[in-house]
């Protein structure tokens, strides 16, 4: 091992990794350029965006704001795990049902935001869904109808509905 | 022309197509472009807004390992010694005066954050360390921020080829402004500053260049919103034979405006990566993009106005001292000139009206279009005008509209100034119905009864129309752009009637997978699903102008209406033939052509396209294959219209604005698909909103941008944004190939005023008028305090 890495096991999106990495090493980084996983983007260089928000153990966290290094042995789930059983997550469909994304830049750290969102708070007003939202900025949508995707998203996790196939079209 | 009533495509709230991958995190965004042996380029930027660079020692950083190289402008410019600009606007005189813009700086640093040097590294990391360890000397020099101090006597000297820091005089004239002004029964002066804002994207600018010397041939990934006119200025400013150069915009997050720029970041990634022979990646951070990435707006106006005692304005002189910058961006000087002065009386008859333009350098970021570009600085002026002729007139803003309003009848308009043709339009319908959607009688009883109760609240109208749908090319040609503003389309209609829809537009966005779908879907009579639409490279697509100035949906979806209407006329020569009657016994009814009278005799476009790719039996004259192309030169711009209403609570203890409602109706006649035009008005709405309360570049007087970060310029949160009201009337272009007339831009245009005349009306009972953007709270306060002491 070179001089000042550090080896860690971070399990993403249920796989563990096994890697080196300079202590400095952002988690953001190591998911998008050691690991490849580029849907979780950097929009900013002061923790503002939220573009990179990751759930850590459970916990939506901003991973320009956390180290690689402190992700050892922890579970991550980025936007790549959200989709299961060839499924879209609820929060996925309710974004694309909803015209919750514009450019999609922003979009994997809302997604990731709202499933802790709905976790903590399955059934959100306007305005607690506006104010959870508050640490991930949008410059494209101004935000309305990302408050119908997460609202969207609630109704379907509370039915217990079937959610569509990755791979459906547009139905048009 | 007639457009065909909407049907299962066109006109419909589809979802899109393009979000499969975005919402599953497979975007292609540029910094997701990960070549093998690639190189990393980061800058250093200077500290400074004005210095003389005295030297720049690069020894360490180039000693240190893992760095591949160290570059100033010395080793740049036999590569590309400047930045050119694409449209060194017309009706100057002899007063243009454009910069030379080197792409690292030349002896001398003009704005915070120029690029001085380029490191290039194996790896991030490396390069952030060895961009420490170059080591400038600079000897600071005073620096001008303020516009009408920049071109003041004794101001700093910028470039020594634009004396007193005048990039150029720019005036538009109607009528006999001076003479209408003098015989006004009513006079109004006022000075407004539109400020500085800073674009933000989500996604910064990135670029990834990978030159291949054997070949001669570069592909270059980079965050555009207009790829092939990239690749054009790229050939024009390296030397690299253009139809060697390839250029991809991929999946692009956000662009505005600030990314149709030409910029030194894209041009050093091709130089190192021909110098170096690996592929040479660069990422903005953010705090480089509010430095490195071009501005927008910066407007010092001062406004006289001349109106009868009805309000009724006879007369209309600005005098805007706008700012360039440090240098010359790529479409810079086109904003504050063509792109505001045409549409300086909005949807006014004002006979007699004058615009003049100073364009100013100033030791600031370099400016360029920013959503709406040109067209939110007039309309600010003429709504907030409107409002100040009304309070001083005595009577309600919405009467001294209706009576300025360019009436139904008066259309096609011709604007005082000569240079504009409105098409067509109804200004009072969009204002009766916002005045409807408000409740307006109402709303105003319910402002007495709070003002009674000693609250501050106010109600904020905007009516505008705006040029876009960017343009004709004679008048593009006149106004000095360096290129015509047609777009094109390619229909490929495959042998299992699959269709590929190759645009000149990009989309970064705005939805056009889908909505470009749509249009096909409805001309061709097949399933959205089935068309793809493919955008934003240059080896794939034919020659397009891009994407800006709404002009996606009228030119971009016009060529592409155009080239279905070609695959129709060919198809229908085929279909005829298969079925063995005359063209003029078939029809286009219900998705394919019919047998007049035996509708069940049909075939439809995926029919006619097996034949063709078959060809063994087409009829004289019908070559193979299904494929049409169309480059669309439009005959005039587009001009859509509106009012937005908003009513706003002032906190007399804070200062603060809280908006209570906020309604818009616009009229951007045919909707492709409503669920994208809603979600373009209200991204638009947020930037004016913004622009209107918390936005604002700031500089202090050493050129130092104060506003440097995400922790300083306030972009909205979902927390302030308020829920808005949306409703539409439909006015058809009667020129444009499907009655569309952009709507990207409309949002912003109409909603900063809609916002400073609310908080301002909300503020009259204290006696006060006017009060420059950004209303923040300590501003407003301040005011609030001042006018009760």
């Amino acid at each position: 091992m070179e001089e000042n890495h550090v080896g860690i096991t971070v399990e993403v999106n249920g796989r563990a990794h096994r890697s080196t990495v300079e202590p400095r090493t952002l988690l953001v980084d190591y998911l998008r350029d050691d690991l490849g996983l580029t849907g979780t983007h950097i929009g900013c260089d002061t923790g503002q965006c939220g573009a990179c928000t990751v759930i850590v153990d459970g916990q939506s966290v901003k991973s320009c704001m956390v180290l690689a290094v402190q992700a050892n042995g922890a579970h991550v789930r980025t936007v790549e795990g959200l989709a299961q059983d060839g499924r879209y997550h609820a929060v996925q469909q309710g974004f694309w049902e909803k015209h919750g994304l514009q450019c999609g830049f922003c979009t994997p750290g809302f997604m990731m935001q709202t499933v802790q969102i709905l976790e903590d708070n399955p059934d959100p007003s306007d305005e607690e869904i506006r104010d959870a939202l508050e640490g991930n900025l949008c410059r494209c949508t101004g935000y309305q109808n990302i408050v119908e995707a997460v609202k969207a998203a609630g109704a379907t996790i509370r039915s217990g509905a079937e959610t569509m196939a990755v791979g459906t079209g547009v139905g048009a | 022309m007639a457009v065909a009533s909407p049907t299962r495509a066109f006109g419909a709230s589809i979802r899109r197509r393009e979000d499969p991958r975005l919402i599953t995190g497979r975007g292609k965004f540029t910094d997701d472009i990960h070549l093998a042996n690639s190189a990393t380029a980061m800058f250093v930027r200077s500290p400074h807004g004005h210095a003389r660079i005295v030297s720049i020692d690069t020894s360490a950083a180039a000693a240190h390992p893992g760095v591949l190289g160290v570059y100033t402008y010395q080793d740049v410019k036999g590569f590309i010694s400047g930045m050119p600009c694409a449209w060194p606007t017309t009706n100057t005189g002899d007063t243009l005066k454009l910069a030379t813009y080197p792409p690292l700086a030349d002896g001398k640093v003009r704005f915070f954050g120029e690029a001085v040097a380029l490191v290039v590294a194996v790896d991030p990391n490396t390069a952030a360390d060895a961009v420490d360890l170059v080591h400038v000397e600079y000897d600071p020099l005073p620096a001008v921020v303020n516009n009408e101090a920049a071109v003041a006597p004794g101001a700093p000297l910028i470039h020594d080829s634009a004396p007193g820091n005048q990039a150029f005089r720019w005036s538009l004239v109607g009528g006999d402004t001076t003479g209408a002004l003098a015989n006004a029964d009513v006079r109004i002066s006022q000075t407004l500053v539109n400020q500085r804002l800073i674009a933000t994207p989500m996604e910064t600018r990135c670029a990834v260049a990978d030159y291949n010397p054997a070949s001669g041939e570069v592909t270059v990934w980079v965050t555009s919103q207009n790829p092939h006119i990239h690749r054009l200025l790229i050939a024009l400013s390296t030397g690299i034979p253009e139809h060697k150069i390839r250029v991809i915009a991929g999946d692009v997050g956000g662009g505005f405006g600030a990314k149709i720029p030409y910029y030194a970041g894209e041009a050093l990634c091709i130089f190192a990566s021909k110098e170096l022979g690996v592929p040479v990646r660069w990422s903005e951070s953010r705090s480089e993009n509010y430095v490195a990435t071009a501005h927008g707006r910066d407007h010092i106006q001062h406004v006289e106005v001349g109106a009868t005692k009805e309000g009724k304005i006879t007369a209309l002189k600005v005098t805007a001292y706008a700012s360039l910058g440090a240098y010359p961006s790529t479409a810079a000087p086109g904003v504050p000139t063509w792109l505001f002065g045409c549409i300086i009386q909005g949807p006014y008859d004002i006979p007699n009206n004058e615009v003049h333009v100073i364009g100013v350098y100033t030791n600031t970021t370099p400016t360029d279009a920013y959503r709406g570009a040109g067209r939110p600085e007039a309309t600010y002026i003429l709504e907030r005008v409107i409002d100040l002729v009304a309070a001083k007139v005595g009577r309600d803003p919405v009467d001294v509209r209706r009576l300025n309003f360019v009436k139904k009848d008066q259309f096609p308009f011709k604007v005082a100034n000569g240079t504009l043709t409105y098409d067509s339009g109804d200004y009072e319908l969009t204002l009766d119905q916002a005045l409807h959607n408000v409740d307006y009688t109402h709303l105003r009883a319910w402002q007495e009864e709070q003002r009674a109760a000693g609250k501050l609240v106010g109600i904020g109208l905007s009516s505008f129309v705006e040029v876009c749908g960017l343009g004709p090319s004679s008048a593009a040609n006149a106004m000095g752009f360096a290129g015509g503003l047609y777009d094109s389309a390619t229909i490929r209609v495959h042998p299992t009637g699959k269709v590929t829809v190759f645009t000149g537009v990009h989309s970064h966005g705005q939805g056009h997978e889908t909505s470009f779908a749509q249009i096909v879907a409805r001309d061709l009579g097949v399933k959205v699903d089935d068309v793809d639409v493919i955008h934003g490279d240059t080896d794939k697509v034919q020659h397009g102008m891009g994407t800006y100035g709404s002009r996606s949906a009228p030119v971009g979806g016009g060529a592409l209406r155009l080239a279905g209407m070609k695959i129709r006329a060919k198809a229908q020569k085929i279909a005829a033939h298969l079925l063995e009657v005359a063209e003029e016994d078939i029809e286009w009814v219900d998705d394919a052509f019919r047998v007049k009278g035996s509708p069940d005799k049909s075939k439809t476009i995926p029919d006619c396209a097996f034949a063709a790719y078959m060809a063994g039996n087409l009829p004289a004259g019908v070559t193979p294959i299904l494929e049409e192309q169309h480059w669309y030169d439009p005959e005039n711009f587009v001009y859509p219209f509106g009012t937005h209403i908003c009513v706003v609570e002032v906190d007399r203890e804070t200062g603060e604005t809280h908006i209570k409602r906020y309604v818009a109706v616009d009229d951007c006649g045919e909707i492709i698909n409503p669920l994208l035009r809603d979600g373009q008005v209200h991204g638009g709405i947020a930037q004016g909103i913004a622009q209107a309360l918390w936005e604002e570049a700031v500089y202090d007087e050493n050129g130092q941008l104060l506003s440097g970060s995400l922790m300083d310029y306030a972009i909205p949160k979902a927390s302030v944004m308020p829920h808005l009201e949306l409703g539409h009337t439909v006015t058809p272009s009667p020129h444009n190939p499907l009655g569309v007339k952009g709507i990207g831009e409309a949002g912003t245009i109409a909603s900063t005023p809609a916002v400073v005349n609310a908080v301002m009306d909300a503020l009259s009972p204290l006696g006060i008028h006017h009060i420059d953007m950004p209303l923040r709270p300590a501003k407003v306060w301040a005011a609030i305090h001042a006018a009760s002491h």
